[in-house]
């Protein structure tokens, strides 16, 4: 098949490229200053990872308890408005949360945090709402018609199904989260921001990079976390990824 | 038993009060089918769902069993009445046994009980428990779905089922097959039954009794057989059509029509001992010819009878279509239509002949009922008007 051997044409191709970016990168003597900055790596990636997991963590014992309540019938004529609040809330740049919670909270890990935490709540919030919103009328009426109490239906029936899309809106968030905590750095949280920022600043690449693409692995890697849990997760009936 | 006092609901909506259902009074005796039946919107629904709470009602009371639902929890409520939806609504994040037995574990019940029943409902809604029992809903038809979806109404063995137009989004064929086999099931549970549908065929088919509804109110609650030959007033003719003497065929079986006053002849009869009884029995075209099982073997025409000599055995005519006593009129007069006579011989379960069914006594038969209608004080009057 022509697909085939295009496929195969392509990865010598990549294969060729990554070899002559190696072979580049170890005569301009790229690898040894960034083998220098190893340890700072190790060091600022756990720290890194530390405030994405604490904003992270809180957003989503936050946001999903949230989405729930929104969601309950009781409150549906405030769900909608509260939404738009939280909305709102997201087009403030994340920088922009940072600075006020600087200037409310101070300076260190917990303005950071918090400004983190806020930037992560909505993708969260609103995808728990519309994915219980989202299970279908027949099925609430069939476990309501079976005799479910409301907090039965709410575990059994409503959650099971709106995994799916709970999960997706935890993945969004943590992709933006791992992405935006290098600003923290501004605020004095640390994190791998750290290289990345004192590297523009001294016009040292290869400190920026030594920062950017550790920040951009770790993006990926939380991402495929995230997706690896939900698959584990969500029921298999409703788990597009093992139908 | 379901008893409804005075059922009352009352929608608030921005154009006004709506009564959606209006005093309904009705009892359903334990063991048998109630169609609630009417066009949409006539309140069919409302009513069936304020048994189970689905809907509040606004006044009136529920006796299950003659007990007043009014004080029960309604959670315990629920669980003691099987509910089957038209949307079907399996949980899709479980399995068809996850789903099945959602009811006996809301129950407590432990798990090989639970289990246990499992393989009893799939044995009973005629389908293989190894092959389903693990799978998704997302995995069956919906047929199939629709058939866990009663074997879960089922699974706690209640005494009162609710089934909100149940086989509505079935495809035709399929559906009568749900319908037959539905029928088959019920006859051994006994469940007592309320069953919404729009289709009067489905009514007619599956009712014992059918309530006809019209904006909120009940209109006619009788026998299907008597809603046909005695529509209350215009609304319900109207509603069941022109055709309903024909609906009427589907009620009506063989047994209740046939006459066992049949001439036969054997095959070692003479054709002049064919011909002498068709005359005796008044028949103008052909006899029946009956092998020594009183099986039909054959037609012996009068043409042939009068013109040749010989036995019956050698000059016979291929046996016409048989009507089985079970068989209703509706396929028998299919039948005759299709084959062109104005009668058939019928056959008990076995195969032997036990008499024959005419047009003439099928139309006799429909037309009574409309001519004697018990407590009908027009046909009462109509008829003493002949005598004078």
């Amino acid at each position: 098949m022509p697909s085939r051997s295009l496929q195969r044409v392509c990865r010598w191709l990549l294969a060729i490229a990554l070899f002559l970016a190696g072979v580049w990168a170890q005569r301009s003597g790229m690898i040894e200053e960034f083998i220098f900055y190893l340890p700072d790596v190790r060091y600022l990636a756990a720290q890194h990872l530390f405030l994405t997991a604490v904003s992270g963590g809180l957003a989503i014992l936050v946001a999903v308890p949230l989405g729930i309540v929104l969601s309950r019938p009781s409150v549906d004529r405030y769900a909608e408005s509260l939404m738009q609040v939280l909305n709102v809330g997201t087009t403030i740049p994340t920088l922009a949360v940072l600075a006020l919670s600087m200037s409310f909270l101070g300076i260190g890990t917990v303005p950071a945090v918090f400004g983190l935490f806020v930037a992560t709540l909505l993708p969260i919030a609103r995808n728990t709402y519309v994915g219980l919103k989202g299970v279908s009328p027949a099925l609430m009426e069939a476990a309501a018609g079976l005799g479910m109490s409301p907090i039965q239906r709410l575990f059994r029936v409503e959650l099971p199904n709106a995994l799916y899309v709970i999960f997706a809106g935890v993945r969004t968030a943590l992709a933006i989260n791992v992405g935006t905590v290098p600003l923290a750095f501004l605020i004095g949280a640390g994190g791998l921001g750290e290289l990345i920022f004192t590297g523009i600043d001294l016009y040292d690449t290869v400190m920026m990079l030594s920062g950017a693409i550790p920040t951009a692995l770790l993006a990926v890697v939380v991402d495929a976390l995230v997706a690896l849990i939900a698959f584990l997760l969500v029921p298999r009936g409703v788990n597009p990824g093992r139908a | 038993m379901i008893r409804l006092d005075n059922l009352t609901k009352v929608f608030d909506t921005p154009k006004g009060a709506v009564v959606a259902a209006d005093h309904i009074n009705m009892e359903v005796p334990e063991g048998e089918i109630c169609i609630l039946l009417g066009p949409s919107g006539c309140g069919k629904t409302t009513t069936l769902k304020m048994i189970n709470r689905i809907i509040r009602p606004s006044s009136g009371k529920v006796f299950l069993n003659g007990e007043d639902t009014t004080g029960m929890n309604t959670q315990d409520l629920r669980r003691n009445i099987g509910y089957v939806i038209q949307q079907i609504g399996l949980f899709p994040n479980m399995t068809i046994e996850e789903n099945i037995t959602v009811v006996p574990r809301l129950l407590g019940w432990d798990k090989t009980a639970y289990k246990k029943r499992a393989r009893e409902l799939m044995d009973m809604i005629a389908m293989d428990a190894e092959a389903f029992l693990k799978r998704y809903p997302s995995e069956l038809s919906g047929g199939q779905q629709q058939r866990i979806g009663v074997a879960r109404a089922l699974a706690a063995d209640p005494p009162v089922m609710l089934m909100d137009e149940p086989f509505g989004a079935i495809d035709p064929i399929n559906r009568a097959v749900i319908q037959d086999e539905f029928l088959k099931m019920q006859a051994e549970l006994k469940k007592t039954i309320m069953f919404v549908s729009h289709d009067i065929d489905e009514a007619i088919k599956m009712g014992d009794r059918i309530a006809v509804f019209r904006e909120g109110k009940l209109v006619q609650y009788s026998p299907p057989d008597d809603l046909l030959s005695a529509p209350k007033n215009a609304f319900i003719e109207s509603f069941l059509g022109e055709d309903r003497a024909l609906k009427r065929l589907n009620l009506v079986k063989v047994r209740e029509v046939f006459s066992d006053d049949l001439g036969t002849v054997r095959p070692d009869d003479t054709l002049e001992t064919a011909l002498s009884r068709i005359d005796e029995y008044g028949y103008q075209n052909a006899i029946l010819m009956i092998n020594d099982r009183n099986e039909p073997a054959g037609m012996v025409t009068r043409s042939v009878a009068r013109t040749t000599r010989g036995f019956c055995r050698d000059h016979f005519q291929v046996a016409p279509p048989v009507a089985e006593l079970d068989d209703d009129l509706r396929k028998v007069a299919s039948q005759m239509f299709a084959n062109d006579t104005t009668w058939m011989p019928c056959v008990d379960a076995r195969g032997r002949v036990c008499g024959h069914i005419t047009q003439r006594a099928m139309t006799h038969h429909l037309g009574s009922r409309y001519r004697s209608r018990p407590g009908d004080s027009a046909s009462i009057r109509s008829e003493a008007a002949t005598k004078e």
